[in-house]
């Protein structure tokens, strides 16, 4: 299995660490070329406002939009949940927009404001979740699933083949969420 | 400072990897640097290359300032205070500051002591030209790690061979047995368990940036391919013809680093890069501050 990592900006290195060591084929997604035969995608964390520049000056925002469309499942964390979000508190413009939530950017506040904590995520407990700069949901359409809310706040939904988080799983241990997005890409293909 | 926050830091700076951080004196370049594709902004009064110029003794910038910058971007924003000014620093994080850069383009307010940046909450980034010096900002807290280069001098001489001699002595610790490491930490003058960190990692502790000097797309790719993991670019962008379009191009330089017809292209009628001193016409080597 070949797992796409969006390398343009951020926190990529650790999503692959994870991934290879489950056992996967990782690309670094750099431009349009690199987005050839992969089976599921990773949005990682970093700063939204520059992987959306990047996305489009090459040319990317189109045809990962489609082929999320198409079913391609998708870890988004952080800065990749703002890019997967349909609307962007503010007014910003949105990215690709597959994710029918509201998102609020450095929600939680500034980095002084930067937490960790464990908590439920579905049916787990004891997930660690570590939020730098964070964003959460503010509103969420019905057909999202909710995952996870911390402070009250949703953190963590499912749509479709789409697993979209306000926190960083590719700076802690637990790999669960890396296996769920690879199990989505098996049940795909199967 | 407790050690998860001293992770949540470190996390901070591993989010901003693969990206460019600018220096800008005023709400409106901050703006022009974050639409460039800027990961995070440096708030300071004068850019290097104007500290330079002016001479005198340079200081923390006007928190009114930077909190007007605070309020005009999205990205993080960072600030600059002297060495061993640790009552800086207290301002600085007073005023929700994301990234403390202890730097020696400042005036250095201790000729002895850097500030103990373990007391802190808010992470710093801190300059060095060799692993021994990281290791001993590391060891004092820095969450975070950038060549020294020679600032405000628009000449890549001194960030890369900053950036080759850390290479090369990492190298050394990895290739090491480890009944040599008690020894390299000696003459490291760094503790023995930072020494045993790099030695199994291969690489320093923290993530580590490229600064001094970069004033061109094929300057910050350089930077890169070296083993940068992400660029600072101080007076290269504001001393230059056309800020924003070649803000724009050091960004995509730095994403795809390796690149050269893509970098080609986006060096193509950027307009004039800044004029920039070579080492050997400057007096005030900064990058001696603070060792």
């Amino acid at each position: 299995m070949k797992i796409g990592v969006l390398a343009l900006q951020g926190a990529f290195i650790e999503h692959i660490g994870a991934l290879t060591g489950l056992g996967c084929e990782c690309a670094e997604l750099r431009q349009a070329a690199d987005l050839e035969g992969i089976d599921a995608l990773v949005l990682p964390g970093g700063e939204s406002t520059v992987q959306g520049k990047l996305l489009r000056q090459l040319g990317m925002l189109e045809p990962i939009k489609a082929m999320i469309k198409d079913g391609l499942p998708v870890l988004a964390t952080c800065a990749g949940l703002i890019l997967l979000a349909g609307k962007i508190e503010g007014g910003e413009t949105p990215h690709l927009a597959t994710l029918p939530v509201t998102v609020a950017r450095n929600a939680f506040g500034r980095q002084l404001a930067s937490f960790h904590i464990r908590g439920k995520l579905g049916e787990w407990t004891d997930v660690p979740m570590t939020f730098i700069r964070a964003p959460y949901i503010t509103k969420a359409e019905p057909a999202v699933e909710v995952l996870a809310t911390v402070r009250n706040h949703i953190v963590a939904v499912k749509y479709k083949n789409q697993l979209a988080l306000a926190f960083h799983p590719e700076l802690d241990e637990d790999i669960r969420l890396h296996r769920w997005l690879m199990q989505l890409a098996e049940s795909r293909k199967a | 400072m407790d050690s998860k926050q001293y992770e949540l830091n470190k996390g901070l700076a591993q989010m901003l990897k693969g990206g460019v951080i600018m220096d800008v004196t005023t709400p409106e370049q901050a703006k022009i640097a974050e639409e460039a594709g800027a990961c995070a902004v440096m708030a300071l009064e004068r850019i290097p290359a104007d500290i330079r110029a002016a001479g005198g003794v340079s200081r923390m910038s006007d928190p009114a300032m930077i909190k007007g910058i605070q309020q005009a971007v999205s990205i993080p924003v960072m600030a600059k205070c002297r060495i061993g000014h640790f009552v800086e620093a207290q301002l600085l994080q007073a005023i929700d500051i994301d990234y403390i850069d202890e730097s020696e383009v400042l005036s250095p307010a201790d000729d002895l002591y850097h500030i103990n940046k373990r007391d802190f909450k808010v992470p710093f980034v801190c300059g060095a030209r060799d692993l021994g010096e990281a290791l001993r900002r590391i060891s004092e807290g820095a969450a975070m790690i950038r060549t020294k280069g020679e600032p405000g001098t628009g000449d890549m001489v001194q960030a890369v061979r900053h950036m080759r001699r850390m290479n090369a002595d990492i190298a050394r610790v990895k290739g090491m047995r480890e009944d040599e490491l008690f020894e390299a930490a000696k003459e490291l003058r760094v503790p023995y368990e930072l020494v045993r960190q790099v030695h199994e990692a291969g690489r320093l502790p923290v993530v580590n940036f490229a600064a001094g000097g970069v004033a061109t797309p094929a300057d910050a790719a350089l930077m890169m391919q070296l083993g940068a993991e992400g660029v600072f670019v101080g007076s290269g962008i504001f001393k230059s013809g056309n800020p924003a379009k070649r803000a724009a191009a050091i960004v995509q330089a730095v994403t795809n680093f390796q690149d050269a017809g893509l970098i080609a292209r986006l060096s193509e009628n950027l307009g004039e890069a800044m004029v920039g001193i070579n080492e050997r016409e400057i007096k005030l080597i900064m990058e001696e501050r603070g060792q």
